[in-house]
């Protein structure tokens, strides 16, 4: 299996501020690469050192067999990058956007080319209109469309949901799955939990490190996590009363709402289920053990980050 | 409640105001500059212009009259005294800004009581740099002799002045402003409208979000910054054309030589504020910064340049920071191939210096732009 993203101790630090620490990263081709973690965790850093726009301070690696720090130019021809926010030009129309970038990347066949992409798109009777005109998920679409033009082998996207509808969101998904199955690799950034469970693997970095990968099944079953799922019968208040009392109990790492209940969570089953006793017998409440989901784990492993940060 | 909430924005506003470095350092920098500028750099009653001496006639009287020139502050004699051809020549270049041609046979004239005719050229291109030395001249008539004309010949210090002057106002012979001025409009036009369009369309793909974008693509440097540039030498072009069409048809400005010329020398001096616009947007933030930029450019050019005030009349650091300008030498050349007709050797002196600035511009464009991408 060759691998189209293959890198080792990425490392970046601006003003001597860590963004990125030790990054390794192994992505084989044809995959959907959730690429998951909080705000300012170094998401969008790691893509940019990705695609050569961003040259590491330390590690080493290739995108697609070429090398991140010397051979930027060819990954730039051989990628293809959404950044977060909409990076096309506004007072420019549909087509003129997708000319300017067919010229750049100095592709043959650009009538033809962008005849196809605006086909797909289905943009065909809006090819001249601006694309400052177009809505959140319209722009979206329009910037899928330019970055595949050249057709990449590797896609990067960089929150390319953020303030789109339900219903743009779940048609791109299925775009990117059409895609996959033609053999393109594809890292998404992204902070929807639905949408990780759409990536056939995930990675979840906190404060530039890498804290987990793997399928999905297979993260929350390294966990190691016990969840219990508490509702209440009656009103609410019965539920904020006990995430207040369990918060911080020895036992219980996790209390979390979760619809009208609770998830309580903890690392260690025997001491979380001392720290729960009590409650269970409670008539108004009902318990079970259920299985974690994604948020549950993230969650705690931040926690467990910001405890290593803090010790270290 | 009036007072807390006008207090909320007055606080918000200082806060704002500190954050952005530019505009405050904008705030304190222009009246400072303007204070240096205006009150030390500014006299519009320059002194000591170069003067040639073309003497036809070495004699007591034509020392006395080159030592009273010298001597009114307002001359200053440049070399040994030259030939009439060398003496146009320098007029030509705008080496000397007067030339002052002593006939033959001219103290045989005076001494007959012929009053014979003292020539003074003036390069009349800006008027207000001649217009005081020139009134200085016509006193000088009067007296500069007093000392030679003793014994018999004291009879001659009488009116009329023992001798004739006849000044010629060259190249521009009544002395017009517009003349001056219109012309070198197309350099300060120039200056305005390309360092800020530049310095505004690198600015707004970083605000706008797009240059993440542009970068991600194969795409170098050079080719984004040539790419900028190139369309504002077409919009420049159209300056350029204006002007000339204004200046000849409205303002009967001679145009005597050639207009080629004029617009080859051009496509330095637009690139080279082009280059200055793009160094600009490569260190503002925001288009707002890039304007504020712009200015901090344009106040010293419009100043220093010899465009509103005369050259001459500066101090030397003034003249010296007015020589590194693009404009200063760009005005020269304007105003020697319109006016003076200046043919290409001529325009020579003034082409390189533009060119060296263009390039320094550009290759630090280069490598902020650089800086910026990595």
């Amino acid at each position: 299996m060759t691998l189209a993203i293959d890198v080792q101790g990425l490392s970046k630090s601006f003003d001597g501020r860590i963004v990125v620490h030790d990054l390794t990263l192994k992505v084989a081709r044809g995959q959907i690469y959730g690429f998951l973690g909080p705000n300012g965790s170094g998401k969008t850093t790691s893509i940019r050192m990705l695609c050569g726009l961003l040259k590491p301070d330390a590690g080493s690696g290739t995108c697609l067999g070429y090398d991140v720090i010397r051979e930027t130019d060819a990954i730039k021809r051989h990628i293809g990058y959404m950044t977060q926010k909409f990076g096309l030009y506004e007072d420019l129309t549909i087509a003129e956007n997708l000319q300017f970038t067919a010229r750049v990347f100095g592709l043959d066949r650009r009538n033809q080319r962008i005849e196809a992409a605006l086909e797909r798109l289905g943009l065909q009777h809006r090819r001249n209109q601006l694309a400052g005109a177009l809505s959140g998920g319209w722009k979206q679409r329009l910037a899928l469309a330019a970055c595949l033009l050249h057709e990449p082998q590797l896609l990067l996207l960089d929150e390319p949901t953020a303030g789109v509808d339900p219903k743009a969101r779940r048609d791109f998904w299925d775009q990117i799955h059409a895609m996959a199955a033609q053999g393109i690799t594809v890292l998404v950034s992204t902070h929807y939990m639905d949408e990780a469970e759409r990536c056939h693997e995930i990675v979840y970095i906190a404060y530039g490190r890498l804290l987990t990968h793997g399928p999905i099944h297979q993260v929350i079953a390294e966990s190691g996590l016990t969840t219990w799922a508490v509702s209440a019968k009656g009103n609410g208040a019965r539920i904020a009363a006990l995430s207040q009392a369990l918060s911080g109990r020895p036992g219980v790492d996790a209390v979390a709402a979760f619809g009208a209940g609770l998830h309580v969570g903890g690392r260690d089953a025997a001491a979380l289920e001392r720290a729960i006793a009590s409650h269970r017998e409670d008539p108004l409440l009902s318990w079970h053990q259920t299985e974690p989901n994604l948020e549950d784990v993230f969650i705690d492993l931040v926690a467990r980050a910001e405890n290593e940060q803090r010790a270290a | 409640m009036f007072w807390r909430r006008f207090l909320a924005v007055f606080i918000k506003e200082f806060v704002q105001m500190r954050r952005d470095r530019i505009t405050f350092a904008m705030m304190v920098g222009v009246p400072l500059m303007q204070l240096i500028l205006f009150g030390y750099a500014i006299n519009s009653d320059p002194k000591s212009l170069p003067t040639a001496v073309v003497i036809g006639d070495s004699s007591p009287f034509a020392r006395s009259i080159v030592t009273a020139l010298q001597n009114s502050d307002y001359f200053e004699i440049v070399g040994p005294p030259v030939s009439e051809r060398e003496a146009d020549e320098l007029l030509r270049l705008g080496k000397v800004q007067f030339v002052v041609t002593i006939p033959v046979d001219f103290s045989r004239d005076l001494v007959r009581g012929e009053r014979p005719t003292l020539l003074v050229e003036a390069d009349a291109t800006d008027p207000a740099a001649t217009s005081n030395a020139i009134s200085a001249l016509i006193s000088l008539n009067d007296t500069a002799l007093d000392h030679d004309l003793k014994g018999p010949l004291a009879g001659l210090k009488d009116a009329p002045p023992p001798f004739a002057l006849q000044i010629q106002r060259r190249y521009n012979e009544e002395g017009i402003t517009q003349f001056n001025i219109v012309p070198g409009l197309m350099g300060v036009v120039l200056t305005m409208t390309m360092v800020m369009m530049t310095g505004l369309a690198m600015t707004r793909e970083q605000e706008r979000g797009t240059m993440e974008n542009l970068l991600a693509m194969p795409i170098r440097p050079l080719e984004v910054m040539l790419g900028k540039i190139v369309p504002f030498i077409f919009v420049g072009y159209v300056q350029v054309a204006i002007i000339v069409l204004a200046a000849h048809y409205l303002f009967d400005v001679p145009i005597i030589g050639s207009l080629s010329l004029l617009f080859g020398a051009a496509v330095f001096f637009i690139a080279a504020n082009l280059a200055v616009g793009f160094t600009f947007s490569t260190l503002a933030k925001s288009q707002m910064q890039a304007m504020q930029l712009s200015f901090f450019y344009f106040l010293p050019s419009l100043l220093l340049s010899g465009f509103m005030f005369p050259f001459r009349g500066m101090p030397d650091w003034a003249q010296w920071i007015g020589e590194v300008l693009p404009l200063t030498h760009f005005l020269r050349i304007i105003r020697g191939v319109m006016l003076k007709g200046n043919l290409p050797y001529e325009v020579w002196p003034n082409l390189w210096p533009i060119a060296a600035f263009m390039l320094a511009a550009m290759t630090l464009a280069l490598l902020r732009y650089r800086r910026t991408v990595a």
